[in-house]
């Protein structure tokens, strides 16, 4: 299946290969560049490229270009995901998935990759397994290795991979046990220039943080688990039960992970939690434009909207902005074109307002569509869709857990037409 | 550098520090002397006998081949360290040797006796280590040792190093493919294995050796099916993607019929002959008839069934994978499930929504009412990247159609402002497609594109005219004023494509410009030289055309662009000047072909068609790469089609006497190793459980595909109908009981009655004699059938065992279901009109029926209830409801007077006179629609003739099946017909028209909301454990005084259930009145509560997911109840 993969950073370098088959020279990797020339920006790469001899599967994550070296028929979504999840598990290993980290700790990038792959077929992606296999570096065990001289790699065999649930390795303790499950919503929406709402949904996830001893039975429970539509649950999740009975059934891995991602059914009302008043014009004589954005709470259920930014990308020909914001601070890059407003918390009684004057480059014609805005706001403890956890169980352990949960509404693709 | 500073520089954990002095090495020739030298020092540590230097010096060394950098002279010193005792050095020797071994093949053999020492270790993990890099160094001479190690280790004790002898299959495989044949023995044996851990990885192994050889599955085909869910991701899609080829090779096509048949109706839909249209229907209903009806196989169900929950996987691959699995697979009614897990993917990352798209793409063509409902789900953010913004546009394109046109155009309007122009293009050209494929339209769209080409943007003018070129070659006479428009336009536009489409446009329809024509040609003859080719050649193609038609006018031009056209540069041009001149200049030696030259130039052009580049891409199989590529990828597998007959089922019985030596042995070598891990144990049971629960749904959506079941409910089948119908009843209903509580209790009662039944079962079974004799080999030998077949869910047997004895059992409990049908059909048309018809044709059609109908939630076992004892009755109607026609008064006098609604009055419907009434029987083709009775009179003189439904216009989510075509309907008489509508849980109309032979109506359907839902039984407790879950916002209250004429339970109980579709729910006190039902489209329940307080004071409470459905039904409720 996956015969090689490359790491390249945004500079083009490929600065990591590694080959599960027969070497592949990493000339492979010019059809790469010259699909990467071609696309505009790295996003448009696309994912599948056809070489005479090879098929180019790749990625585009963290500003580090995954490209995956093919032979043969593969479903390719089955080398996407691999291939985030490789991502995911470096971002797990390293706190962050960027080639600096990446280049320090290549030993471990590599005795990774041999793990999870083994002659091109996924091995072991689980996490839990993985740490076990290979120790994550620690500041404190790297200090502990220089004294001792002992290795990142666990001197016991993991028992993992044979347990009988393969994505917890057993023997696991701690002093204070706790779970914490995050319910964090998001909201993607367009709304029109008129205000209304063109489309609007939620999506869902809850990441659990589970830090329990032995092998504890969890089931959660929730007020109105009929809220959630189309679930897709972590392996763990006893799928039978959900179905049955409406609720979350597992026996969690250990540490962090995402439980349940969700769609909250399209049949109920999507509460817009703020209003976006927006005039932006631009006129041909002048080569000047104007610009009016107010930002409004709407429906926010008594809390407060925080961390509003909005982003407009502004058309090529606008050279400079001069706005005054009543709150907050706007900055107009004029390389890439973005102004960015952060406005921080919402004001009910004193919407904050950005306006001013945009200058435009003299002698081009005025651009005939006007920016999107895209908001980027943040609710705490609320989920938008009104979904409640209602209590968590713990079975098969004898201890009692500290349990926490926290909700989150955000703004996803959040797009408001102008 | 010394060994100490080399100790020191490890404190990152890794060779953080030491590597940058590589990092920057440039590729110079200097540099080869110092790599050297570095590599002596590294030589020495590898030499030294502290682990913590060799760790060192190979941490380094990985740095190195990490970057592509060479290490190979490095290789005689780092296989000694093969045998360290320090597992990372070692590890890490092991990352080299795979690394290097191809090209040190010497050396490389050094480390073999390692490695055959290593898979003698008694742990298991160093026995899988040292296969893994065994198999994995490809080096040809130890062929030989590798095929006795994966020998042995593909009977390891340890399932983890039989995983590991799986992987090595295909690494030996594609070293030496001379073994092949004792490949393939091995993977014959691990396909036997059980355990979840191996089936993933064994599978890939056949799957890259040995594709060809499907019979190898046939054996493991109901285990892999059953493990499936507890595999491990990956091996989920290999095994996934292998069974959707083994199924097409082994079941019959479940669509065959209904592909029949549709294409029947289209053609009879379109055909502007109708007698024609519907001579070829009955051909088609001819041809349908002549074929078996089809039954599916247990093993494709099987299939369909367990592979449905991983479209929750959460793993994007798995989830398409299924999808394919279904679209390639599945029964037409059934693939809908995936279209939601499939826009679900789409919020994933934009690679994986790339390759969704892809494959959405496709899909949309073939299914497109399958993403109807998620259209907006499609809409495009400005923030998406250019390529997943065109094949959105594309999927839009594909989904549009009368009733979501506008929308999408609406949207599409917002998209042509867009800054990113290859996404505006690729709009335009989706308008034109829209245009082209929807009539109404055409016009709209036209006149959009036309104002598009004052744009300011070149590219978005240039893309527009293309378009236009294309959508006018349709209808050319109607849009002069467009053309005189655009020839204006070549002064402007200097987009090549553009302007060579003008050209043509106005050399194919000169004549309806003849006065800018000949100017046009004018002011090109004086641009010639600068054009580029294509429009060089269309303005040759202009002056040919101008000649013919306007001589006068342009017979100089002609000559003077052909001039030019003569000493063109690119030869295709001079060509074409010399091509056209001889045909159309009369000279003495042109021969007789001038004369044919305006047949030549001026022939009618046949309009272009416009396609999506998606069509017919589904020859491929779905998800897979080469679907993406649209082309052949290395190694594709093509999905085979479906065999005309059903090869031998049978090769997947497995023999129970097989299966239990090699299970037992196994265990034995296992040395107690779990064979099914505890947590799946309890799962399992679940899943049995389940079985019998999604049974109606299976049952019930399966529709046309006649009597499908499953091996399990096929017994079911045959116990119900054997011991009489009255008990089938009961049985249904208690199975539903169960699969909603999961009390414990109940459970218990449950085998109790099942243990009396199946005694039952077994004697009726008996009597009914006649059991195939190839039963007694398979069966257990100290098991009766009977007994097993009807207690499953407490045996603890062996999945596959259960499946082999039913599904045996099948052939016999069909035959004796269906003289059974015969009895009912009597009973029946005792109390009916029709006659009965040819019985052959009747028991297959009611035979599907009963598989239909029996495990519909009823409310049957309700014991108070006032019309349990009627129900019986309805039920035994609700057989033959598809195909024969009752009167509405017979088919359900039991739930209080059916209301019948006019539909169409017999003097506006000229003699014909239509009325419906909503039978509440369930919809025997499809559990989400309403089945809507319709009984038509013709009070006229004259007999109407083909009484049909036509272009139904819905709202969007609704769905209508038409009942079958009235041929004839004589003066005086009245048919009735059943015709089902999914109003998508909307009391939104269903507007269709009906035809007949020389009339058109159009007529509207309006449902009161108590029928848009299905009774539903339920336990008190039940009942309010779900009303506990649905309060809040879901909850509404109302009180009401209660009429006159309403006191006393059953006249609540007779005016609740006239209002809605609900059944009572079962409970002591007097006061209150439970109600439960569920919306026929979603299932959402609905549960009603009314408690009378005094005399005539009453509390109404309706709990219902949906609100709107909720308000309503509240109103409609307290008008019954207060009159």
């Amino acid at each position: 299946m996956i015969h090689s993969l490359f790491l390249i950073n945004s500079a083009g370098d490929i600065f990591l290969e590694k080959h599960w088959k027969s070497v592949i020279s990493r000339s492979v990797c010019d059809y790469f560049f010259e699909a990467q020339e071609k696309a505009s920006t790295p996003e448009n790469v696309p994912p599948v490229i056809s070489t005479p001899h090879h098929y180019l599967i790749n990625i585009y994550r963290d500003k580090i270009f995954f490209v995956s070296v093919i032979q043969t028929e593969v479903p390719p979504l089955f080398v996407i995901e691999f291939l985030h999840r490789v991502a995911e598990m470096f971002q797990d290993y390293f706190g962050e998935c960027s080639e600096a980290s990446i280049k320090d700790n290549v030993v471990i990038v590599y005795e990774l990759l041999e793990e999870m792959l083994d002659n091109g077929f996924p091995l072991a992606t689980e996490s839990n397994i993985l740490k076990e296999l290979i120790k994550p570096p620690t500041v404190l065990r790297s200090v502990v290795n220089t004294i001792t001289g002992s290795t990142n790699v666990g001197e016991t065999l993991p028992t993992g991979q044979l347990s009988t649930v393969p994505w917890r390795r057993t023997g696991v303790k701690y002093t204070n046990n706790e779970a914490y499950f995050d319910v964090v919503e998001e909201i993607d929406a367009i709304i029109d220039k008129s205000g209304t709402t063109v489309i609007a949904e939620i999506q869902g996830v809850i990441d659990a943080c589970v830090k329990l001893s032995g092998m504890p039975d969890l089931t959660l429970s929730f007020v109105n688990p009929r809220l959630m539509d189309d679930l897709s649950f972590h392996p763990c999740v006893r799928f039978k039960r959900w179905e049955a009975e409406r609720v979350l059934s597992f026996i969690p891995p250990d540490g962090n992970f995402r439980l349940v991602s969700y769609h909250v059914n399209a049949q109920n009302l999507v509460a817009i939690p703020v209003y976006v008043k927006q005039n932006i014009s631009f006129f041909e004589s002048g080569f000047s434009g104007r610009l009016d954005i107010t930002v409004e709470p709407k429906q926010t259920m008594g809390k407060t909207v925080e961390g509003v930014v909005v982003t407009v990308h502004m058309p090529k020909v606008v050279l400079s902005a001069n706005l005054t914001p009543t709150q907050g601070t706007y900055n107009y890059d004029p390389v890439t074109k973005v102004l960015a407003w952060d406005i921080g918390k919402l004001n009910q009684q004193k919407p904050p307002n950005l306006k001013g004057s945009l200058s435009l480059q003299s002698g081009a014609p005025k651009p005939e569509e006007n920016p999107s805005l895209n908001i980027d706001l943040k609710i705490q403890q609320l989920a938008i869709s009104g979904l409640k956890v209602n209590r968590l169980d713990m079975f098969g352990e004898k201890y009692k857990p500290f349990k926490g949960v926290k909700y989150l509404t955000k703004a996803g693709k959040f797009q408001v037409r102008t | 550098m010394s060994s100490s500073s080399a100790f020191n520089d490890d404190k990152g954990g890794s060779s953080s520090i030491g590597e940058p002095e590589y990092g920057h090495d440039p590729a110079s020739g200097g540099i080869f002397s110092s790599d050297y030298k570095r590599h002596d020092d590294l030589k020495e540590m590898l030499d030294s006998n502290k682990d913590s230097l060799k760790l060192e010096a190979m941490k380094r060394i990985v740095a190195m081949i990490a970057r592509g950098k060479n290490a190979s002279d490095l290789f005689p010193a780092v296989v000694k360290n093969v045998a360290c005792k320090n597992i990372e050095v070692k590890k890490l020797v092991y990352v080299y040797l795979v690394r290097y071994a191809e090209e040190q093949q010497d050396l490389a053999l050094l480390s073999i006796s390692t490695f055959q020492r290593g898979l003698k270790d008694p742990n298991q993990l160093i026995r899988a280590s040292a296969l893994r890099v065994l198999s994995s160094i490809r080096v040809t001479i130890i062929v030989p040792i590798m095929m006795l190690a994966i020998r042995e280790a593909a009977s390891d004790m340890s399932p983890y190093v039989r995983k590991t002898a799986a992987h090595a299959i295909p690494k030996l495989y594609s070293l030496d493919p001379d073994q092949k044949d004792q490949l393939i023995e091995v993977i014959e044996k691990l396909l036997a294995d059980k355990t979840t851990l191996v089936a993933g990885s064994v599978v890939m192994a056949f799957e890259e050796v040995c594709p060809e050889r499907i019979d190898l599955i046939h054996k493991n085909y109901r285990k892999l099916c059953n493990l499936l869910i507890d595999v491990e991701e990956w091996g989920q899609v290999v095994i996934i993607n292998m069974l959707t080829r083994y199924a097409r090779t082994q079941f019959l096509n479940p669509n065959a019929n209904e592909s029949l048949l549709e294409e029947g109706t289209e053609k009879a839909f379109y055909g502007s002959d109708e007698d024609e249209g519907k001579e070829e229907k009955v051909e088609a209903a001819a041809l349908v008839a002549k074929r078996k009806p089809y039954v599916m196989d247990p093993d494709h169900r099987l299939l369909l069934r367990n592979t449905k929950p991983l479209l929750q996987s959460r793993n994007a691959a798995v989830v398409m994978a299924v999808a394919q699995l279904y679209f390639h697979l599945a029964p037409k009614a059934e693939v809908g499930v995936i279209a939601k897990a499939l826009v679900r993917l789409m919020r994933s990352h934009s690679e994986v929504q790339y390759v969704v798209l892809q494959n959405v793409a496709t899909m949309s063509i073939k299914r497109r009412g399958m993403f109807e409902p998620y259209l907006k789900s499609f809409y495009i953010r400005s923030t998406d990247p250019t390529q997943i913004k065109v094949l959105k546009l594309e999927v839009l394109t594909n989904l549009a159609n009368e009733t979501n046109i506008s929308t999408i155009l609406r949207e599409f309007q917002t998209y042509i402002k867009s800054m990113d122009k290859d996404f505006v293009a690729a709009t335009i050209q989706a308008i034109g497609r829209c245009a082209t494929s929807i009539g109404e339209v055409r016009d709209t769209c036209l006149n959009g594109l036309v104002q598009l080409l004052s744009n300011r943007d070149e590219l978005v003018v240039a893309e527009s005219v293309v378009v236009i070129k294309k959508l006018l070659q349709m209808q050319p006479e109607r849009h002069s004023d467009i053309i005189k428009h655009m020839a204006k336009l070549t002064d402007n536009i200097q987009v090549p494509m553009a302007r060579a489409s003008i050209l043509w446009l106005i050399g194919e329809y000169c004549e309806h410009i003849p006065k800018i024509a000949p100017d046009v040609l004018r002011k090109m003859a004086k641009s010639f030289t600068n054009e580029e080719d294509i429009v060089k050649l269309q303005v040759l193609n202009l002056a040919a055309k101008l000649y013919l038609t306007n001589s006068k006018q342009t017979k100089l031009l002609t000559q003077y662009v052909l001039n030019l056209a003569k000493y063109d540069q690119n030869y295709d041009i001079r060509d074409r000047a010399r091509f056209i001149r001889q045909l159309i200049v009369p000279t003495d030696k042109s021969g007789a072909l001038s004369k044919y030259a305006k047949k030549l130039f001026l022939a009618l052009k046949p309009a272009p068609v416009l396609e999506s580049p998606f069509k017919d891409r589904d020859h491929f199989q779905l998800g897979s790469l080469s679907h993406l590529l649209n082309a052949k990828a290395g190694g594709y597998q093509e999905l085979p089609d479906w065999p005309e007959v059903a090869p031998d089922p049978s090769v997947r019985n497995v023999e129970l006497q097989e299966v239990i030596s090699t299970s037992r042995g196994r265990i034995g070598s296992l040395g107690g190793w779990p064979e099914v891990p505890e947590w799946t144990k309890c799962s399992s049971r679940e899943k049995r459980k389940e079985k019998k629960v999604e049974k109606p749904f299976y049952s019930d959506s399966e529709g046309e595909s006649g009597p499908t079941e499953s091996a399990d409910s096929d017994s079911d089948t045959g116990s119900g109908t054997g011991s009489g119908s009255e008990e089938s009843g009961s049985e249904s209903g208690s199975e539903e009981s169960e699969g909603e509580s999961e009390s414990d209790k109940e459970e218990e009662e449950e085998k109790h009655k099942r243990k009396s039944k199946s005694r039952a079962k077994k004697s009726t079974q008996e009597s009914e004699g006649s059991e195939p004799s190839s039963e007694d080999e398979r069966k257990k030998p100290p098991k009766g059938k009977g007994p097993k077949a009807a207690s499953d869910s407490e045996s603890e047997e062996e999945e596959e065992e259960e499946e082999s004895s039913s599904e045996s059992s099948e052939s016999e409990s069909e035959g004796e279901s269906e003289s059974d049908t015969d009895t009912r059909m009597k009973q029946k048309t005792c109390a009916s009109k029709p006659p009965p018809r040819q019985p052959k044709k009747e028991t297959e059609m009611s035979l599907l029926d009963l598989d239909d109908f029996e495990p519909t939630p009823s409310p049957q076992v309700t014991p108070v209830n006032n019309f349990v004892s009627s129900s019986l009755v309805t039920d035994l109607e609700g057989l033959s409801l598809s195909d024969s026609a009752l009167s509405p008064a017979a088919v359900s006098p039991a739930s209080g007077p059916v209301k019948s609604y006019e539909l169409l009055h017999r003097i506006t419907g000229e003699g014909l006179s239509v009325s419906y009434c909503f039978s509440r029987q369930p919809f025997s083709h499809d559990p989400h629609m309403v089945s809507v009775q319709m009984q038509f009179t013709n009070n006229g003189d004259t007999e109407a003739r083909n009484l049909r439904i036509q272009e139904p216009k819905l709202q969007s989510g609704m769905r209508i099946a038409e009942f079958p075509e009235i041929d004839v309907l004589p003066p005086g008489e009245t048919v009735t017909m059943v015709m089902g509508i999914d109003f998508s849980d909307s009391t939104q109309a269903a507007n269709f028209q009906l035809c007949t032979h020389t009339r058109k109506f159009f007529l509207t359907i309006q449902p009161p909301v108590g029928e848009l839902m299905m009774p539903v039984f339920m336990t008190e407790n039940e009942f309010k454990k779900e009303q506990g879950q649905l309060t809040g916002m879901n909850e509404i209250t109302e009180k009401l005084t209660l009429g006159e004429t309403c006191q006393g339970d059953a006249a609540i109980v007779q005016r609740v259930t006239s209002t809605a579709s609900l059944s009572r729910v079962p409970c002591g006190s007097e006061m209150k009145c439970r109600f439960a039902g569920k919306t026929v489209t979603s299932g959402s329940l609905v549960l009603v509560t009314i408690v009378t307080r005094e005399q005539l004071v009453a509390q109404l409470t309706v709990n219902c997911e949906k609100m709107l459905i909720g308000t309503m039904l509240v109103k409609d409720i307290l008008q019954a109840l207060s009159q």
